[in-house]
């Protein structure tokens, strides 16, 4: 018996040696195998074990450290933003259009915040459908070449800077012409489409396979089963993916000092008027440049409600996802 | 000394495995030329086993599936070959034999479910009522609309029972009286009595053995010609397998069924028609063969080939 396991029983002998003298003795026990380890001894963690135990304790602390921090940062800048915004922040502030004269005292940023959910929205109704549909067709459709094609294509998009693709849509929508919210929100749509493209996909790998098989194998077309199973299991993770999108595509200040920088200082909603739509980012910009001190003010003012927008979006986002989920 | 446990018969890496199997040969010895189909004894070549002896069973029964010399490929290796069996109507067909021999990859080519595989390629004919499965002109998706299959694991979709039921009759427009085709479907797994008074609750909230009843009804929901079942009840305890073999006894009036299996006992309890496979690794390739196809009491009282014999008596697999 012991020659069949090779090499094992001198990984065992100490033990062994301790444990056979003290197994005799108590005999008829049934057979004892020699080399077997002690199994009399205490259960506290002794020797290699309570190193490891120490180790792993250490690394633990450094995660929830590491973690801690990345929450803190959220938590300061998020607190620097509304403590200094809170003294301008008020109902007139966010509805009242802005002085006539630039820089002038009281006036609110209305314009803005309309402007915003403009451009975002209209972003979002170009950027979802498409970042959804190459989602679709790289997970369900496409072959191996070029599905990872398409990845590396979608991965370049989205590590281009935002100015370049801001100066891009400059020379396609807006020289020879003019500014315009919709030339903004093509800009910020292509901003977020690798985003949503990318996120959705990886959702929909998570996707079981097993539902595609149990779909296929009721004789029902691909696209069906795509519509029907594929997409309402990966609702939830397509609209966190859409959401953070937005979220990042609400800040994007750069593309709209080029496209988005010139407009009237009332509400408007159109975006292909001859001008372009106010915005949050850009106001913060102009407004921590200004020479008037209650700029600074009003930036960081205009900065809570960006940050208040995008919190709103995700809430919005997560209940209606919980409403529609089914769950056991 | 060796347990028969099929999984273990399977590991290539088991040399006292491999020496076993070649002894068990029925057929040609080490090094002799086999046949061209790749099948290598007199059973699977030429003459299916059903046509040497005259069964009573099949005798005038309208066969399903004829499967003529069936080769299966994925990329350069041949996971089965030289197959050659008919299916009947209405009947229990079984296939039994070790892991790794093809049984679940024949299963799958019944309704092309293998396409996607990548690197999947067949030779010979599956006729279905006559029409080859894989002619040109065929879709898969008209393949499968009658030719269902139950999976190993149960997979129902993220939605309520209802509408795992009601999901495939609604897209193939079959919309008319759907309620009463999903009670239909339900009664038929017998799933109706748990299931009636929460009907639009979550699927995913049933038990094992619900979930694969509710897989069972969904395939039957749209009415096919044939049920294929993948292992259906290895996944379930007891008690829960014992149910979907009942449910097979009286689906089969209606449908035709072909299951895979590993377990013997439960051919032998389900089945009229078994279907042994095996692992031919000759020539240092590992295909699976049939190795004998026959009414299900013969296959397990007096098989004809030793192979067959080894494996129903637990001798090897």
């Amino acid at each position: 018996m012991t020659d069949a396991f090779g090499p094992l029983p001198a990984v065992t002998e100490p033990a062994g040696s301790a444990a056979q003298p003290m197994l005799d003795e108590q005999d008829n026990l049934g057979p004892v195998t020699p080399g077997l380890p002690d199994f009399s001894g205490s259960l506290t963690p002794s020797g290699n074990l309570r190193r490891r135990q120490l180790i792993s304790g250490f690394a633990g602390g450094v995660q929830t450290v590491a973690a801690v921090l990345a929450v803190a940062v959220l938590a300061i800048v998020v607190y620097s933003v509304v403590a200094r915004g809170a003294s301008v922040l008020s109902w007139h502030f966010l509805t009242q259009d802005p002085p006539l004269i630039a820089g002038e005292a009281g006036g609110g940023i209305a314009p803005e915040i309309v402007g915003t959910v403009v451009i975002v929205a209209l972003a979002t109704a170009i950027a979802m459908p498409l970042g959804i549909l190459i989602a679709l067709y790289l997970t369900e459709f496409a072959g191996r070449w070029p599905a990872s094609a398409f990845k590396l294509a979608l991965d370049l998009l989205n590590g281009l800077p935002s100015i370049v693709i801001g100066l891009f849509v400059f020379g396609l929508l807006v020289v020879g012409q003019h500014q315009s919210g919709f030339a903004a929100s093509v800009a910020i749509a292509i901003i977020m489409l690798p985003l949503i493209a990318r996120a959705t996909q990886e959702v929909l790998l998570l996707v079981p396979a097993s539902l595609r098989e149990a779909a296929d194998a009721l004789g029902v077309a691909r696209w069906r089963t795509v519509r029907g199973v594929v997409l309402p299991t990966a609702r939830g993770g397509i609209l966190t993916a859409t959401v953070l999108a937005v979220a990042r595509g609400a800040g994007e200040t750069a593309p709209l000092i080029l496209l988005s920088s010139l407009f009237g200082n009332t509400v408007s909603v159109n975006p292909f008027g001859n001008e372009g739509l106010a915005n949050i980012p850009y106001y913060i910009f102009t407004s921590s440049e200004s020479a008037e001190a209650n700029g600074f003010a009003r930036a960081w003012g205009a900065a809570s409600v960006l940050l208040a927008f995008i919190l709103v979006a995700s809430v919005v986002a997560r209940i209606a996802n919980s409403r529609s989920t089914l769950s056991r | 000394m060796r347990p028969a446990d099929p999984s273990e018969a399977a590991d290539p890496g088991a040399p006292n495995v491999r020496r076993r199997v070649r002894i068990n040969t029925g057929g040609p010895a080490p090094g002799t030329p086999v046949a061209p189909n790749g099948a290598p004894t007199e059973t699977s070549r030429g003459l299916p086993a059903a046509a040497r002896r005259s069964s009573a069973l099949t005798f005038g029964r309208e066969a399903i599936f004829d499967v003529r010399d069936l080769d299966v490929y994925y990329g350069s290796s041949q996971a089965i070959g030289g197959v050659t069996m008919q299916i009947h109507r209405n009947l229990v067909t079984a296939i039994i034999g070790p892991s790794g021999c093809g049984k679940t990859t024949f299963l799958r080519s019944l309704n092309r479910m293998n396409d996607s595989v990548p690197g999947f390629r067949i030779d010979g004919t599956i006729l279905y009522h006559g029409h080859d499965i894989y002619g040109g002109e065929v879709d898969a998706v008209e393949v499968r609309r009658r030719i269902g299959m139950v999976f190993q694991r149960p997979n129902p979709f993220p939605k309520s029972i209802y509408d795992n039921v009601a999901w495939a009759p609604r897209n193939l427009k079959m919309r008319d009286g759907l309620d009463e085709r999903v009670e239909r479907a339900l009664r038929a797994a017998a799933l109706w009595d748990e299931v009636k008074d929460r009907l639009h609750q979550s699927a995913l909230g049933l038990s094992g053995g619900q979930q694969q009843r509710l897989c069972i009804a969904r395939a039957i929901a749209i009415e096919p010609d044939v049920l294929l079942l993948d292992e259906p009840a290895s996944a379930l305890d007891p008690i829960a397998t014992t149910l979907i073999e009942e449910l097979m006894q009286t689906l089969k009036n209606r449908y035709t069924i072909v299951i895979v299996t590993h377990n013997m006992q439960q051919a032998a309890r389900v089945a009229e028609r078994t279907a042994f496979f095996s692992l031919d690794v000759s020539n240092g390739r590992r295909t699976g063969v049939l190795v004998e196809y026959d009414d299900t009491e013969v296959m397990f009282t007096q098989p004809a080939d030793r192979r067959t014999s080894d494996y129903v008596t637990g001798r090897f697999g």
